[in-house]
């Protein structure tokens, strides 16, 4: 857990990067923080493990004040992943990865175990890449080092600043769908800097809206889409934000609430797409008018219904307008 | 590309023809025979000229590579420019006057001629290895620092390594251009090569000339060889590739 007490940070006198900043990331929760370029939002993050000095306010990391704490050791506790992956150039993988637990002096035989289980993580060979260099890998391959480099020494918390921002997107989706996979697993505590508000709405759980070193908002994605308590956020989510926030949702959560259309076995030109599928994903294949009748197939392959324009507009209002007038009523 | 090819290897060729022209022409003269007749002075001018070269050498890199780690790091940043320019500033002085300049303070002999190569060869390691260590990424150190790495870690793991080909490569300019500037040392009486050297040049004797400037180039080029044997073993795998690209 990192609680964020009213910290501000200034630099000089006049200049505040962050002013009056308060909330907490949850045990296993992912907060990002996202925001316009120059809102303070990498500060922020390095301020955790004490890269920036913190002015007023406090960080308490797990209980423990980041302030009474050596920052060499605080270091050593916290994962860090960059965006430009800062694997070190004359140490071959399995000593980029080997860092930290080298650093905490631990044995040869624990190194090891650790190194193969970390690559089984990233999805690497650990025989076939433990011994080669950085520069022999892709760059999709040395940001899965990056991320599991910072997951070495297991440590219960984690900060990635941008981690995929260098990534083209077919890499970007990829990686983080495997990265939600291996948090599912190691559930830390994570702070996540992102400009990508895809990105953000995908991997939060909570995320900080910053602008200008303030607070703009802090909320669930998905109450945050449908429900902005500000012009700012908003207009920082775009007139789209709606078309985003599907994103959050699957067919099956549709299916849940409204139940699908029946399937029309006479309609030839059909395509099929699973229940887990997101409601976005969903929306552009309609729009796109690939087929007369879309089915939705079950995890076994079963069809339980069909879907359309329709019935995802009857959704949206269900969700979007149904929780205002809820919300309204009490 | 081919044409560049085919171009760079007329021109290596006709090199090669005039080397083995070059020695042709010496050896008909008969002009490396002080090396065998007096083979003995030979020997003797050959060592001073080496201990010259390796002393000062070595000055140069015990001072220029740690007042370089120095100046990059944090606390003296802002003194760079000036050390950097106190640097080029000796350089430019001509190596004669400083030989010329160092007789006043410390007499004639081998401890003149070693300082004298030594202000000499400081200025290349110092550069090169400030130039090294600038080079490498900035958020490598940050990942670094971030890791919890304390600073003599971050210097002795991170820096260093990746820096160590531009250090190298300095010294080793340092060490050849020394080769050749340590033939001066005869000016002040500290012997070498350079005594042959100048004695050809005062009796117009080409065989002199020869005997002493042809060692004095074959010594540059071993070392340069060598050097550079080194440069691939102690340069790390890695980043070995990331420079030459």
């Amino acid at each position: 857990m990192i609680s964020f007490n009213h910290v501000t940070k200034k630099f000089g006198e006049n200049i505040t990067a962050i002013d009056d900043v308060d909330f907490t990331v949850e045990e296993g929760k992912i907060v990002v923080l996202l925001g316009p370029s120059g809102c303070g939002k990498t500060t922020l993050l390095r301020m955790v493990n004490r890269l920036e000095s913190i002015t007023e306010g406090e960080i308490i990391i797990n209980g423990e004040n980041s302030k009474d704490m050596d920052p060499i050791e605080l270091r050593r506790k916290i994962g860090y992943v960059i965006q430009s992956n800062g694997l070190f150039p004359n140490m071959t993988i399995e000593e980029n990865v080997m860092i930290v637990p080298d650093l905490l002096g631990w044995s040869k035989k624990d190194k090891r175990e650790r190194f193969e289980y970390l690559m089984k993580l990233s999805g690497l060979d650990a025989k076939d890449y433990g011994k080669r260099y950085p520069h022999e890998l892709s760059g999709g391959q040395q940001q899965r080092i990056g991320v599991v480099r910072a997951l070495a020494a297991d440590p219960p918390v984690m900060l990635m600043d941008e981690p995929f921002g260098a990534l083209d997107p077919i890499i970007r989706e990829k990686i983080q769908d495997e990265f939600l996979q291996i948090q599912r697993e190691v559930k830390k505590t994570i702070l996540f800097v992102s400009h990508d508000i895809d990105e953000a709405i995908k991997m939060a759980d909570k995320i900080v809206l910053l602008r200008d070193g303030k607070i703009m908002q802090f909320d669930t994605p998905s109450e945050m889409l449908a429900h902005p308590k500000q012009e700012f956020v908003s207009q920082f989510f775009g007139k789209d934000r709606a078309i985003k926030g599907l994103s959050l949702h699957t067919v099956e959560n549709l299916r849940e609430v409204i139940g699908l259309g029946p399937v029309d076995d006479s309609v030839q030109d059909t395509k099929t797409i699973n229940v887990h599928q997101d409601l976005r994903n969903t929306l552009s294949m309609l729009l796109n008018q690939e087929a007369d009748q879309v089915i939705v197939k079950d995890d076994a392959g079963e069809n339980i219904g069909t879907i359309t324009i329709d019935l995802v507009q009857k959704y949206l209002h269900f969700e979007i307008k149904g929780k205002v007038s809820a919300s309204q009523e009490g | 590309m081919n044409r560049k090819k085919l171009i760079g290897n007329i021109v290596r060729y006709a090199l090669y023809a005039v080397v083995a022209a070059f020695f042709i022409w010496a050896i008909s003269n008969s002009y490396f025979d002080y090396i065998f007749s007096q083979s003995g002075t030979f020997l003797v001018l050959l060592r001073q000229h080496i201990v010259l070269v390796l002393v000062s050498s070595l000055l140069a890199i015990l001072i220029a590579v740690p007042a370089g780690i120095l100046i990059t790091r944090p606390k003296f940043k802002r003194a760079e420019w000036i050390v950097s320019n106190i640097a080029n500033l000796g350089q430019t002085i001509p190596s004669l006057a400083v030989l010329a300049l160092m007789i006043s303070f410390l007499g004639i002999g081998f401890q003149t001629a070693v300082f004298a190569l030594f202000i000499y060869s400081i200025l290349p390691i110092f550069r090169n290895t400030v130039a090294g260590i600038d080079s490498i990424d900035k958020n490598m150190i940050d990942a670094a620092k971030g890791m919890g790495m304390k600073p003599h870690q971050i210097l002795f793991r991170i820096e260093l390594p990746n820096s160590a080909y531009s250090i190298l490569a300095g010294i080793r300019t340092a060490v050849v251009l020394n080769i050749g500037t340590a033939a001066l040392a005869y000016v002040v009486g500290a012997g070498g090569l350079g005594v042959w050297i100048f004695t050809g040049i005062n009796l117009f004797d080409n065989g002199f000339l020869i005997s002493g400037a042809i060692p004095v180039t074959l010594l540059a080029i071993v070392a340069d060889f060598i050097l550079r044997r080194v440069e691939y073993a102690v340069v790390p795998k890695g980043s070995r590739r990331i420079e030459k690209a």
